[in-house]
């Protein structure tokens, strides 16, 4: 996918690219953190004829809600695919005892036979961590197994 | 006691209808200066009130608003901005230049005024209001349309005109021999390239001198030190006879990344307080008699103004290959001017040369900061009426 970006002096960037149904959407991003969402023109591609301006905190939700979805469905296609597996996403909460331990000191795998395969940090997906990754409160674990083993990382990551 | 009771009671007065008339503008959708303006005119020499103790302190007031004026139009592009923009518009600013300036020039003869009138005029007809034509596109939704950047970027490069241009003005005002002429436009010249390589350069050591970029950020400790830098250098320019408008804009230019986006915010406001007093200060020292006799020319030169910025606009786009329409909106976005046509129109008349020059410097000004949002406005309806007209071409 081709997106442009271009320079305003003064105001910040934009950004903008076609979609495969013909429209061009764009971004304007502004030097403070507000954001806007243009769609051009049908007739005169030049012109903005759509702007909804959001926040810097709006921005944010919409990202989220344009990106993370999508991840969810990609968990739930594994149960689809492999009768018996489930994807589960689990919360590292404060007061986990591996909150600030490293995933290695979980032996989570060894414990209850599921699979740490990614974890969710500020809307940062790292995949495959390895067992020197160290954990944070917040951090969204994402762990796949039968789903006795996950509910048993759920425990485990809950009350150690 | 007497003498602050007084001065309370009349800027308490210009500050509260400054506001009202504001209000008004926005109401109506029209930029607040000219209206600033026709308050300066009533209160000032010849104008139905007159303001007697306050006038000291208006004076001196204006005189921080250009500083805020110049200060924030730098804040405004960092230093990388500027050259990029000297790189991919120059073709479109030079048009920008000449086309523009050229009214201006031709008034002064044609008025007789001679050849630094003639340099001040074109100065005031060639510069567009930064601030005017941005807040018309935020508010007409433009700031994505595809013709925006080539706006834009035509503004820059007058802003970076406006860098050589002050220091030749004062020192043409200044009467200084060529010779001495010519060495202060060399040092600001000189100061000009050092800035902008500082601060493409080494942006984060001139950056300290305002802020520690390990503390808090702190908007009061930014502010006086922002403020204080800029009035220091905008004296010393002042004392190297450079221009102290000059200065403020230098240091506007080496401030640069988040710290210039945090002062240009901390210092909004101040801004528009000065620079309102600024205006009301051009506006007093205009008397209003010699507004009608100035209309005629004015008119004209509105005309012309009109003109030659919509070709520039339309060149400058077409050049981006930017359609029809486009090419329409993007020169009828830059006709609006504003606050730096009377910048250097107070230059001159504080200089003292040719009377007439205020009075046509302000009536240009108050056709141009109206009419300029308004063409912006309906330059789609007015191009798509004209177009429905002409036989459709095949």
């Amino acid at each position: 996918m081709d997106i442009e970006e271009t320079a305003l002096p003064g105001i910040g960037l934009r950004h903008d690219f076609q979609t495969r149904g013909g429209r061009r959407v764009g971004v304007v991003s502004h030097h403070h953190g507000r954001r806007d969402i243009v769609l051009y023109d049908v007739q005169d591609s030049d012109a903005v004829g759509e702007c909804i301006t959001l926040t810097a905190e709006e921005s944010d939700v919409l990202s989220e809600l344009l990106g993370a979805p999508h991840f969810v469905e990609k968990l739930a296609d594994i149960s689809r695919v492999f009768a018996g597996l489930v994807g589960e996403q689990i919360t590292i909460t404060p007061g986990s005892p591996y909150a600030g331990r490293l995933l290695g000191d979980t032996q989570a795998r060894t414990r209850t036979g599921a699979s740490i395969v990614a974890v969710v940090r500020d809307h940062v997906v790292q995949a495959s961590p390895r067992p020197d990754f160290r954990f944070e409160a917040g951090d969204i674990v994402v762990v796949v197994g039968t789903p006795e083993n996950t509910a048993s990382v759920a425990t485990l990551l809950r009350t150690g | 006691m007497h003498a602050t009771t007084t001065i309370f009671l009349e800027l308490g007065a210009v500050l509260f209808a400054l506001g009202v008339l504001g209000h008004l503008a926005i109401r109506v959708g029209i930029s607040p200066i000219p209206l600033y303006l026709l308050g300066g005119l009533t209160v000032g020499h010849g104008g139905l009130i007159s303001l007697g103790a306050s006038e000291e302190f208006i004076e001196i007031g204006a005189e921080i608003g250009v500083v805020l004026l110049l200060l924030t139009l730098g804040l405004e592009y960092t230093a990388s901005e500027l050259l990029s923009g000297l790189r991919q518009a120059a073709p479109a600013g030079v048009l920008d230049l000449v086309l523009n300036a050229l009214p201006g020039i031709v008034a002064a003869f044609i008025l007789g005024w001679g050849p630094t009138a003639a340099v001040v005029m074109g100065g005031v007809t060639a510069i567009s209001s930064s601030g005017i034509i941005a807040k018309v596109l935020g508010d007409l939704g433009r700031l994505g349309n595809r013709e925006t950047p080539v706006v834009l970027s035509v503004l820059v490069l007058e802003d970076l005109a406006m860098a050589v241009y002050l220091p030749v003005l004062t020192a043409l005002l200044a009467h200084q021999t060529f010779a001495r002429g010519s060495l202060t436009v060399a040092i600001a010249l000189g100061l000009l390239v050092a800035v902008l390589f500082l601060a493409v350069r080494h942006s984060d050591k001139v950056t300290r001198l305002v802020f520690d970029p390990k503390a808090d950020r702190n908007d009061e400790i930014l502010l006086l030190r922002v403020l204080g830098l800029a009035l220091l250098v905008a004296g010393l320019a002042q004392k190297m006879q450079v221009s102290t408008a000059v200065g403020a804009f230098l240091v506007g230019i080496a401030l640069s990344g988040p710290i210039a986006e945090g002062a240009a915010e901390v210092l909004s406001p101040l801004r528009d307080l000065f620079a309102a007093v600024f205006f009301v200060f051009f506006g007093m020292q205009t008397d209003p008699e010699s507004i009608p006799s100035a209309l005629l020319a004015g008119s004209l030169l509105a005309v012309a103004g009109i003109t030659t910025k919509i070709i520039t606009g339309w060149w400058a786009a077409r050049r981006a290959g930017i359609g029809t329409m486009g090419r329409f909106r993007a020169g009828a976005a830059l006709v609006a001017r504003g606050e730096f046509s009377i910048v250097i129109a107070g230059l001159a008349v504080a200089a003292g040369i040719e009377p007439k020059l205020g009075p046509l410097a302000a009536c240009y000004v108050l056709l141009m900061a109206i009419t300029g949002p308004l063409v912006a406005r309906f330059v789609e309806p007015a191009t798509r009426a004209v177009r429905k007209r002409l036989p459709a071409r095949a």
